[in-house]
């Protein structure tokens, strides 16, 4: 089952989901190192989401597979979600509750003794910094605090790798770099390894050490960020790479869905 | 600040076989009991109906003596009806809330952890059997104050809590498997408001199976909500009488629920796709 001398924290094996007739993610193969962060981007519809609920065990894929720290997906989801944290790119923060007890409930459901939960909790306001609100319920905060507190809930069984999913969607500069900050600082602490999808070229610059552009449910291209850029021309920003693998521009494309629901999270985090 | 000596969840050792499932089950109840304190008004407004069912319905009844009672005045009769069908009315919308809390992400984040899907469905089952008891204070204090002959001995009130939340554990996990089934708000509502009426009126709370025409004589029996109130007539009322024997009715409820939580508990993980 868990792959000892294993270096790769993901590996996709030719994972494919179809809805009807669609093919959202085309046997999709690739790997992310352990401890690295790995940027997913691409234009709504590309099939980021599908790849990402698959790797979550949230949705069942058609075919192919994939190993998140040595665990299959198909056969071990239950110990693949051991081994994960997860930031949906909705506000999965409870907002009818205060922020320490959407840590208690978590910590409760990850199975994290009552000896260690008191620490573990108080050590995540603090590295979030956000004990002065613990006691606050969630819908006062601002939006840049909810995705703090949503990471540091993810982080409390300390995953081997975390997916954030549009982590900062809806948010405005300087709550971005707060939580940019606190995903690096994440890593350095922890060795986390992380998987994020974005929209947000500057983001994936600033984070990610590979970076892979999705488009049609296949991987345009993947490598650093700095070989993209060179690849694509002398000057070329994130933005150009992502233009030219995928021949659109970052505005157009989009389903109704995709567009109301990043509306509706922008909204609630303003 | 190093975290390299923490302790991992695979070291955890559970003080007794179980002891997780137990924590994650509550954990799931404790939830949506927190949100109920921080904000309870939902639970006031669930006294309206049973007061007007009881005040205006039960009253006019009263004087007609057109229902075979069982020798109990009518409003005695129907009283342990109105207390199933607020429980009723109060859990079949109960399935709403996954399809709200799916919206805003935060069912996503309870099935990416690794706590059973059981466990999931049996929380919210729990939580829901908060609100009953609630609804069963309520429908106690207005009950008195109409004069219903109440029995208040221990074992009696231990038996009608026990009724209770089981009715509202039976049919807020049938409300989650609707919810999983539609998946919308919209559609929900619908459904939602057709299903009620017909579960209430094919049992026997506001009259007796002996009235029924044959046919609903049979949906009835089928029906969980009838077993809820035949236990309720017998341990809430002073004369009241069970007609299929209160270790049925328990049996009966129990093996719904068992039946109820093995389907929410394979249909759950599809509310998400």
């Amino acid at each position: 089952m868990e792959n000892s001398s294993n270096t790769q924290a993901i590996e996709v094996l030719s994972l494919t989901r179809k809805f009807n007739s669609l093919v959202a993610v085309d046997h999709l193969t690739f790997s992310c190192v352990s401890g690295s962060t790995f940027g997913l981007l691409g234009p709504n519809g590309a099939g980021k989401s599908t790849l990402v609920k698959m790797l979550t065990t949230l949705l069942p894929p058609t075919s192919g597979t994939a190993r998140i720290a040595g665990f299959d997906i198909v056969q071990h989801p239950e110990l693949v979600r051991r081994k994960i944290g997860y930031v949906s790119q909705m506000l999965s923060a409870d907002g009818d509750m205060t922020g320490y007890e959407n840590l208690l409930i978590s910590a409760k459901l990850y199975g994290i003794p009552r000896s260690e939960r008191a620490k573990r909790i108080a050590q995540a306001f603090e590295f979030m910094e956000l004990s002065h609100v613990s006691q606050k319920l969630v819908r006062q905060y601002s939006g840049g605090m909810i995705r703090r507190l949503e990471i540091a809930q993810s982080m409390l069984h300390r995953p081997h790798v975390l997916f954030l999913d549009e982590p900062s969607v809806g948010l405005d500069p300087s709550a971005k770099r707060s939580v940019w900050e606190r995903i690096g600082e994440l890593r350095r602490e922890f060795g986390t390894t992380i998987l994020m999808t974005t929209h947000d070229m500057e983001e994936a610059d600033h984070l990610c050490d590979m970076v892979a552009v999705m488009h049609n449910g296949v991987l345009a291209a993947l490598d650093t960020p700095a070989a993209l850029k060179s690849q694509v021309g002398a000057a070329a920003t994130l933005d150009d790479v992502f233009i030219h693998f995928t021949g659109a521009t970052i505005s157009e494309g989009g389903e109704l869905r995709d567009v109301a629901r990043t509306r509706i999270t922008t909204q609630r985090l303003g | 600040m190093s975290h390299a000596h923490e302790s991992q969840l695979s070291d955890w050792a559970e003080p007794f076989p179980g002891a997780n499932y137990l924590r994650q089950t509550m954990a799931v109840a404790e939830a949506d009991v927190r949100k109920l304190v921080h904000d309870p008004v939902e639970l006031l407004t669930r006294m309206v109906q049973p007061v007007l069912w009881l005040l205006i319905f039960g009253q006019v009844f009263n004087r007609t003596h057109a229902i075979p009672t069982g020798g109990i005045s009518y409003l005695d009769f129907m009283a342990p009806g109105i207390l199933a069908q607020s429980v009723l009315f109060g859990a079949i919308f109960y399935g709403i809330s996954l399809i709200w809390e799916r919206d805003l992400g935060i069912v996503q984040k309870f099935l990416v952890s690794p706590a059973p899907r059981s466990t999931l469905v049996l929380g919210r089952a729990i939580s829901s059997t908060a609100r009953s008891l609630c609804q069963m204070f309520f429908v106690y204090v207005i009950a008195f104050l109409l004069h219903v002959q109440l029995r208040f001995g221990v074992l009696e009130l231990a038996g009608v809590v026990l009724a209770v939340m089981l009715g509202s554990a039976v049919f807020s996990t049938f409300s989650l498997i609707v919810a999983c089934l539609v998946k919308s708000r919209e559609r929900f509502m619908g459904i939602g408001q057709v299903l009620t009426m017909p579960l209430f009126f094919a049992s026997n709370a506001i009259y007796p199976l002996s009235l029924m025409p044959p046919w609903l004589r049979v949906v009835s029996k089928a029906n969980p909500l009838s077993y809820q109130v035949d236990a309720l007539r017998a341990l809430m009322i002073v004369g009241g009488g069970s007609t299929f024997g209160i270790g049925i009715d328990f049996l009966m409820q129990i093996a719904a629920l068992a039946i109820l939580v093995i389907v929410a508990t394979k249909l759950y993980p599809s509310i998400v796709t």
